[in-house]
């Protein structure tokens, strides 16, 4: 992998499970050293610099919680904010900034072991910025959190880049939408190997104009991997729906003629169809177009393990 | 370059405060850990007074006991708090916060250590207080510095040994919690808690003396009671015996620190949870 982020950035990864991005995350943060080649961080080497990498990053991974239960939050986010030299005024003065933008001012002084989860991940995500690195690595940020939790942590990284522009965003995602709304450049990664590289925007241009049908059909009916075989099916991806119970069912075909076969063939599988729509190119789509499934499928598979 | 170095060391300073600090608080928030780091061994402490007292033992035996009780609260808090705890930390996910900030790894431990002997201080004060106020257990004040100087080398020993179990905990795993017991129950027998350790001969009891604890113990109790104490090795060999001791174990923490990082960096141990 050959890839390079320039300062000022917010740079999306997007890959399947096992496509390599939170190895990547852990060798740019002195966490894993690299087999073979050779990686910087602002312009310092992972592997024999690893101090002077540590003084200028942060990491946020979603889904993890971060402190002791028997501290309060406002404790916590000062206890991170030692280990890098923060002074005591600065400290204190952006923990009750992050505290503010992460809806946690009300529980600033509450025990860890009082708050929800969600609480405890968003109070994770303010202590990586409690240092106010050049280069935050935020590893499925929004891992967990509620829409609006999600929309507040988005919100909060869209600000902070704009507001410092000499600061750095290395983001990994499964939300599209994310990687969409905040992300200048996006790569997306299959087995440590970039295959597709460039702007959100001109990465929809490139696709190919090969139409793309959303179907809503029944839970309930036979495998639906089989449409896969229909002469003119390029890909496809499919997941339940969480609300409705219904599956999303998503087909990129050559031409549209195709459809009919698709829904001749989603009659004999015993799946009623709901709705249909033609999509306008998306993120999603353009992953599809170069992975060949969707991430959703990929939760949904991760989520038949025992 | 000067200010630099500073700023390092004010860095590594502030970290060491940090980490300590957890502990200071937890001790007066978590009342649940007073029960099990002071009741419990208070009891167990109480037992052996009352069987020494039943069997018309000299006075001073009682005095060990309650020596040994509060020095007990310490070992508990080198292996519970010390040895498990970077394990513990990786299980929860916390780890890999510490190793990816620019302090050094010692700074970490050497705050877990400060922080673990203030708070282990109120039990251990609490049992020997405790014990020489229900026990009438005497303890002659004129000697209370030199046997203090002797604990605090003591702590600095033990300490360091609970450093280099930090990093070997790590790399053993889940069977961090079968390692912690055998530490804890055979220590109080091998390390003559409750009793002085030369009865268990010299060639036990020299054996049992790697762990600081065990010769400081034994220099305690020789600097208070003299020869009632039945001590193992002479009281002047024992100081200079435990800075060694300490030496050797911050020495051999900061190899076992690196390797065990660079281990994990290579292997991805670090990070992956519940191996």
């Amino acid at each position: 992998m050959d890839l390079t982020v320039q300062r000022g950035e917010c740079f999306g990864l997007l890959g399947p499970n096992g496509a390599g991005k939170s190895t990547l995350i852990k060798i740019l943060t002195t966490l894993l050293l690299p087999t073979s080649g050779r990686a910087l961080v602002t312009g310092y080497d992972v592997a024999t610099e690893p101090f002077q990498v540590r003084r200028r990053i942060n990491l946020v991974s979603g889904g993890d919680s971060s402190g002791y239960g028997v501290l309060t939050v406002r404790e916590t986010l000062h206890l991170f904010s030692q280990f890098y030299g923060v002074s005591g005024p600065v400290a204190r003065r952006r923990a009750d900034e992050l505290m503010g933008v992460t809806g946690l001012a009300e529980k600033a002084d509450q025990k860890l072991s009082s708050l929800s989860t969600g609480m405890r991940q968003k109070l994770n995500f303010a202590r990586g910025f409690m240092s106010d690195p050049e280069v935050i690595f935020l590893d499925e940020p929004t891992l967990g959190l509620d829409v609006e939790a999600s929309r507040d942590v988005r919100g909060f990284v869209a600000r902070w880049v704009r507001e410092r522009p000499d600061r750095t965003v290395l983001l990994t995602t499964h939300y599209m939408v994310e990687a969409d709304e905040l992300c200048g450049r996006v790569a997306i990664i299959d087995h440590g190997r970039i295959l597709a590289l460039d702007t959100p925007t001109a990465l929809k241009r490139m696709l190919p104009e090969e139409p793309v049908f959303e179907f809503q059909v029944s839970a309930t009916g036979q495998d639906l991997e089989g449409l896969r075989e229909i002469q003119g099916v390029r890909s496809m991806s499919h997941h339940a729906h969480p609300a409705t119970g219904a599956v999303e069912l998503k087909v990129v075909v050559e031409e549209d003629d195709v459809i009919g076969e698709v829904l001749g063939r989603l009659k004999g599988l015993d799946r009623s169809v709901l709705n249909v729509t033609k999509m306008e190119p998306t993120l999603e789509t353009v992953f599809i177009h170069h992975v060949g499934r969707g991430l959703a499928d990929e939760e949904a598979e991760d989520g038949d393990g025992v | 370059m000067e200010s630099r170095l500073k700023q390092v060391l004010a860095m590594n300073l502030a970290a060491v405060f940090a980490r300590a600090g957890v502990r200071v608080k937890a001790s007066f928030r978590e009342s649940s850990w007073v029960i099990g780091e002071t009741i419990f061994p208070f009891l167990s402490m109480s037992a052996f007074v009352l069987v020494y007292r039943g069997l018309h033992a000299p006075r001073e035996y009682e005095g060990f006991v309650v020596l040994g009780g509060a020095m007990i609260a310490y070992w508990n808090n080198v292996i519970w708090g010390m040895a498990s705890q970077f394990f513990w930390e990786r299980e929860q996910g916390q780890l890999q916060l510490y190793l990816i900030t620019p302090v050094s790894r010692m700074s970490i431990l050497i705050g877990m250590a400060l922080g673990g002997i203030a708070m282990t201080t109120t039990r251990a004060a609490a049992i020997l207080i405790g014990g020489m106020l229900l026990f009438h257990v005497e303890l002659p004040l004129s000697r209370a510095l030199p046997a203090f100087g002797l604990f605090l080398l003591t702590l600095g020993a033990a300490y360091s040994l609970g450093m280099i179990l930090s990093s070997l905990f790590l790399l053993w795993g889940r069977e961090v919690w079968h390692t912690a017991t055998i530490l804890q129950e055979p220590i109080y027998l091998f390390s003559g808690f409750y009793f002085p350790v030369s009865a268990m001969g010299a060639a036990v009891a020299i054996a049992g003396s790697i762990l600081p604890v065990t010769l400081g113990l034994d220099g305690i109790r020789q600097v208070f009671y003299g020869k009632a104490a039945h001590g193992l090795l002479p009281l002047a060999w024992i100081p200079p015996i435990q800075v060694a001791l300490t030496l050797v174990f911050l020495l051999v923490a900061s190899v076992m620190l690196r390797y065990m990082e660079n281990l994990g960096k290579h292997e991805g141990r670090l990070t992956v949870r519940g191996d």
